[in-house]
């Protein structure tokens, strides 16, 4: 039984805490770091993360992306949308097609 | 293409050979897993995409509502009403083997048998907004697991198309060319021996002849022996 956890600046995310998704407030990148590595390891299937903090993360949520799981998803936070979300999945599709064939429209 | 250091006999080239019928095989396999996995991976990622746009505008409106609320009431009775949240989410994981990629499927559990079970609090100190903003994000929170879902499954499957389409490369225009280059280097060395031995065997035996009746060359003889014939008729 798996859960699903929550990361980022406590405003963004305290709304999911409500819904049963477990908050985990962050906003120092090297902490958040030290933070996902203990969830990556520990039982959960999904960890969202806002579009803010994961910028701070890369290096860390492209290593951890090849497990099957948990499954690290980007979230536009309360300050709004950056497109890195969307970003994640054109870079999935550049890499299994090789050019980018579902975004340049 | 270099051909692979091989000495070229005969039983080189059969092993040469079946091993570039299992590399054509193996090339073929592949080509087909890539296309399939191609197929699957598409329709996936425009599911992806299409549920990322709903998501990310849900959050949004999300957002919006929570500020709202924000600004209603004060940020101790905000934190206090969340504080403790009632509702918890449990996933289990199953996995779906997409032409040979494990990847995951969630089903959503939750703490208390109403999934509604959401508010967190009395409604006393609260104000509306609060409710309406906690609701919206149940409603999202769905979609989101869903989109969890798929986006991983993309991942997942982005980096094993990115491996097949790698080893049918290499197949298709490294392996197989070296195996066909090598094929043929013993194949002709292979008949160059044969004719040179060929070669060897009739001069050995013009030889033979040469000492045995004293004639320079068989053909030589004969061709003699019909001119004096003609000469005596």
């Amino acid at each position: 039984m798996y859960k699903a956890a929550v990361m980022g600046d406590r405003d963004s995310i305290y709304g999911f805490a409500a819904v049963g998704l477990e908050p985990h407030p962050e906003t120092d990148v090297q902490k958040a770091a030290a933070e996902l590595k203990e969830l990556v390891e520990g039982d959960y299937a999904v960890i969202y993360i806002t579009e803010e903090l994961a910028a701070g993360l890369e290096k860390e949520i492209i290593h951890y992306s090849e497990r099957e799981l948990p499954a690290i998803i980007l979230i536009p936070g309360v300050k709004g949308n950056t497109g890195k979300g969307m970003a994640a999945v054109k870079r999935s599709v550049e890499q299994a097609v090789g050019s980018d064939i579902i975004f340049n429209n | 293409m270099a051909r692979l250091q091989v000495n070229p006999t005969r039983m080189e080239l059969n092993r040469m050979k079946s091993k570039l019928r299992t590399a054509k095989r193996g090339h073929k396999l592949l080509k087909d897993k890539r296309d399939e996995l191609m197929r699957q991976f598409l329709i996936l990622v425009r599911e992806n995409k299409a549920l990322r746009e709903k998501v990310e505008e849900g959050i949004r409106s999300c957002n919006k509502s929570f500020v709202l609320a924000r600004a209603g009431m004060s940020a101790e009775a905000m934190n206090v009403a969340l504080m403790s949240p009632k509702q918890e989410v449990y996933i289990e994981t199953g996995s779906r083997n997409v032409m040979s990629v494990d990847v995951p499927v969630f089903s959503v559990k939750t703490r208390t048998s109403d999934p509604g079970d959401i508010y967190s609090y009395g409604y006393a100190f609260t104000s509306s907004d609060l409710d309406g903003a906690v609701k919206q994000t149940a409603e999202i929170l769905p979609q989101m697991l869903r989109l969890a879902e798929c986006e991983k499954s993309c991942q997942l499957m982005a980096v094993e198309i990115e491996k097949t389409r790698r080893r049918v490369n290499a197949l298709e225009h490294v392996m197989i060319p070296q195996y066909e280059e090598t094929i043929k280097y013993i194949t002709m060395k292979l008949d160059e021996n044969e004719r040179s031995s060929q070669v060897r065997l009739m001069k050995v035996k013009d030889m033979m002849l040469k000492e045995a009746h004293g004639y320079e060359d068989y053909d030589k003889a004969a061709v003699s022996r019909e001119k004096k014939e003609e000469e005596r008729s």
